[in-house]
């Protein structure tokens, strides 16, 4: 009922009887709109607005946080600066970004050989990809975790408690969706563009640096945001490999201190919290159009 | 170490092949005769220069790798050194100048990974079991040993040899010198003064403030009298007389048993990897061996996992399946009620739903966590007028709490998707449904929502799979609480497969370590999600896609 509404109401759109519609009408056809509109915004949004109060309340307990806004105070985010909450979220930030780069750099690369170059086992490696990403690496924590005491035996930057070895290990999953994400979106630039620029004396590292890449930013904006989003978030490889408290990311740091004390540390978490929400958030409000392109393409949240 | 190569690697490969390779395989041949003319392009610097960084890391690595004598990683350093090195130096391998920085992470981080977890699943790998049998041995007989009871003191001076601290002793007015790793010997030129050492070739005696400075490293040295370790080591307490120290088991290397001194008991070695005697009482260390298919029969078998398996497995399923029909359902009912384009403000109401999808999912199960105290939080205290509604310690009601966080966090993807498919359906077939007179819920039913369906499946699938291993969820919010009263286990009522798998393999520190038996799980978890996927693959065709 609602999408044929849709065709109808888009092919004979401005309706200059709309705002003369019937009262019942208009509640039976749009005004209940409305109303799930509002009461869906007051279930997504009412977790956020407490946090915010509970992080601008002054006790800073658990009980203290639930009447919203009874008082404004930013005691919670000045006690944050007698913690190691900004080293943890600099290590987040560092592991992310770092992933991110290294994820649409290697993703990117790998992308483009298999759009654009004919070579034998290029099937078989497509294929093989798709396989091997069926395996999340998360599974395989207890081999990470057996691999890093190894390899930091023979190069300690590489072992555990190492940020460059977490970062590593990440890597190791940037071929995986990613490639089969950008891939799509390579095939849909055209060849002919390639064929002209190698006319014009281009090699195939000028075509790609300088034409290809920048036809695909929006795919590599989606990639680098999601690989981001979900490295800030990883807990479980986070927290074997890191294992001294100034290496730790905020999703370790803070899972210790809700974990341990929740009702003495709330405002604090509270106050971490919203920090560390506020430049994913933006982020994402930023780049919505872009995101929305590539979940549809097939991404899901990590 | 390899990692490092590839990750400057990467940059290296475009830049690198403007220099050398370009043009299609039929130009190629004229390229190469002709000489090299015109500026050379600065790109060859750059590469010549990354190039450079690699190989001098991988020579680094190498070296570490010998220095350390592993074997396994100086093979790979090499192996990643050398085909990279050819890869970006030969003129053939265009497309893996391409995808080898990935590849070589892939291999090592994923694929090696992978490989390893399915190796450890078949051995005992875990506390007890951690090393080779040599190193079992030695552990026994150190962790056994006792005084020798009235045997001679030996005058004792502590030396540094090659790095290593050691012992020169005196013993029948000859002087010995010895290691941890290198037992006593007797060393002809050194000085003895007063029945004691004063002075070796080739070692530094250690002055008192240094012996106090190591006073640890000291008082915890053994020097084995000779190369069986039966014979037992000297030791020191004062560092000035060192007494003979025996283990109290006695190794047979040629019965494979060990013999307990004190009580006569003998230990065989046995093909689970410890030494048992007949009464089946083991020592308390053992060594690695290939167990077969053991720790799945525990899983599925053994009633102390057997049991929690089971009912974990169900709710895994449970979970994955509900949190996306659930989130779905919601997603799709709100992308319907704002697809009229009449709806004001819809782009207001879009971004104001999307606010849950972007707040990363530890924080938001942590931030749930404590609003779903039973005694303080929000929604009993404020919401429910302060009712002690057991939201996350009662097992239905934890249950629950899960799926509605779950809701919560996941309902704005499903809008956004469905949001999409919506806006993509075809125009033409809405409207020929229209013209054969069908009516608006018949067009929904058999036109909408069956293309609305193939449009997302294969999302609802992968978010399937998501939340199948949806650890941080569970773990921030649970911890897989709460306990299931009888099992000896640290399990829980909303534990899924994945944090069982932690949990099993004791790298939280809340039970001992058992690698192998966690190993075997994720192969379990693996096996599962592939299957699915490969299902829907299968489907989606998205294999046929790669042309």
């Amino acid at each position: 009922m609602v999408t044929t509404d849709v065709t109808t109401s888009s092919s004979t759109a401005p309706r200059p009887d709309e705002n003369r519609m019937p009262r019942r009408r208009w509640f039976a056809e749009l005004g209940w709109r409305h109303l799930v509109g509002v009461v869906a915004i007051a279930y997504a949004l009412f977790p956020i607005v407490y946090v915010i109060s509970a992080s601008l309340s002054e006790g800073g307990t658990l009980t203290g946080s639930n009447r919203l806004f009874s008082e404004i105070s930013t005691s919670n985010y000045e006690a944050l600066g007698g913690t190691l909450f900004w080293t943890w979220l600099g290590n987040s930030l560092q592991i992310a970004i770092a992933t991110g780069v290294g994820t649409v750099l290697m993703g990117a690369a790998a992308a483009y050989a298999f759009s654009r170059f004919r070579f034998t086992g290029r099937r078989v490696g497509l294929t093989s990809l798709l396989i091997i990403q069926m395996f999340p690496q998360m599974l395989a924590f207890v081999a990470v975790f057996l691999l890093l005491i190894t390899l930091g035996n023979v190069v300690p930057a590489l072992g555990l408690n190492s940020k460059i070895a977490l970062i590593a290990v990440y890597l190791g999953g940037a071929l995986g969706v990613n490639t089969f994400l950008m891939y799509g979106f390579f095939n849909t630039i055209p060849r002919e563009i390639d064929e002209a620029a190698k006319i014009d004396g281009a090699t195939h590292a000028q075509t790609y640096w300088t034409i290809i890449l920048r036809l695909v930013t929006p795919i590599l904006a989606v990639v680098a945001l999601l690989s981001f989003i979900s490295t800030f978030g990883e807990f479980i490889i986070a927290r074997l490999v890191l294992q001294s408290e100034r290496n730790w990311t905020v999703a370790v740091g803070l899972f210790g201190w809700v974990s341990a004390l929740l009702e003495a540390n709330w405002g604090l978490f509270a106050a971490g919290a919203v920090i560390s929400a506020f430049p994913v958030l933006l982020l994402f409000l930023f780049l919505q159009k872009y995101i929305v392109g590539g979940l549809t393409a097939g991404a899901v949240k990590g | 170490m390899p990692t490092q190569p590839t990750l400057t690697g990467d940059a290296t490969d475009p830049t690198g092949s403007a220099g050398g390779t370009s043009g299609p395989p039929g130009v190629r041949s004229r390229e190469r005769d002709r000489p090299a003319r015109g500026p050379v392009r600065p790109g060859v610097f750059v590469k010549i220069a990354l190039m450079a960084v690699v190989n001098a890391l991988g020579v680094f690595g190498v070296l570490a790798a010998w220095r350390e004598g592993h074997m396994g990683i100086l093979a790979a350093m090499v192996a990643l050194v050398v085909v990279a090195d050819w890869v970006y130096f030969s003129r053939r391998t265009l497309p893996l100048k391409y995808i080898l920085p990935g590849l070589a992470f892939l291999l090592v981080f994923q694929v090696y990974v992978v490989a390893y977890t399915g190796w450890v699943a078949f051995t005992n790998y875990g506390d007890g079991h951690n090393s080779t049998k040599e190193q079992a041995i030695e552990a026994l007989l150190l962790q056994n040993e006792r005084r020798v009871e009235g045997s001679a003191t030996y005058p004792l001076t502590v030396v540094e040899r090659g790095g290593a601290l050691g012992f020169a002793i005196v013993e029948d007015g000859e002087a010995k010198v010895g290691t941890a790793d290198d037992p006593l010997s007797e060393v002809r030129d050194a000085t003895v003064d007063d029945d004691r050492v004063t002075e070796v070739p080739g070692a530094t005696v250690l002055s008192r403030q240094e012996i106090l400075r190591r006073q640890a490293e000291v008082t915890s040295l053994r020097v084995p009298v000779s190369d069986d370790p039966n014979d037992g080591w000297v030791r020191t307490q004062d560092a000035r007389t060192g007494f003979l120290a025996t283990p109290t088991l006695q190794w047979d290397p040629e019965a494979d048993t060990m013999t307990d001194v004190t009580t006569g008991t003998v230990y065989k070695a046995t093909s689970d990897g410890s030494f048992r005697n007949d009464e089946g009482q083991r020592l308390n260390v053992g060594w690695r061996v290939m167990v077969g298919f053991d720790n799945f029969r525990t899983a599925f078998g053994d009633e102390r996992y057997a049991q929690p398996f089971v009912k974990i497995l169900v709710w895994t399923f449970a979970f994955a399946i509900l949190s996306v029909v659930t989130t779905f359902l919601l997603g799709l009912f709100l992308a319907i009620t704002f697809n009229d384009t009449r709806v004001r403000g819809r782009r207001v109401y879009r971004t104001l739903l999307i606010f849950p999808y972007a707040i990363p999912s530890f924080l938001a199960a942590l931030l749930w966590s404590g609003m779903l105290n039973r005694s303080y939080g929000f929604i009993n205290q404020v919401l429910l007028g302060g009712a002690a509604v057991p939201w996350l310690t009662d097992p239905w009601l934890a249950k629950l709490s899960v799926l509605g966080v779950n809701l919560w966090l996941g309902f704005p993807y499903m809008f956004l998707i469905c949001t999409g498919a919506l806006q993509s359906l075809p125009g033409d077939v809405l409207e020929a449904a229209k013209v054969d007179g069908a009516g608006a819920w018949r067009t929904w039913r058999s036109v909408t929502l069956p293309l609305l369906l193939v449009a997302t499946s294969p999302l609802l699938i992968s978010s399937f799979a998501f939340n199948f291993n949806n650890f941080t969820l569970i773990y921030m919010l649970t911890r897989g609480g709460p306990r299931f009263a009888d099992a000896s286990v640290p399990l829980g009522h909303t534990d899924i497969l994945i944090s069982m798998v932690y949990s099993v393999s004791g790298l939280d520190g809340t039970a001992a370590k058992n690698y192998g038996l966690a190993s075997a799980l994720s192969i379990v978890i693996f096996v599962i999600v592939a299957t699915i996927s490969a299902i829907t693959f299968k489907r989606t065709k998205q294999f046929e896609e790669i042309s």
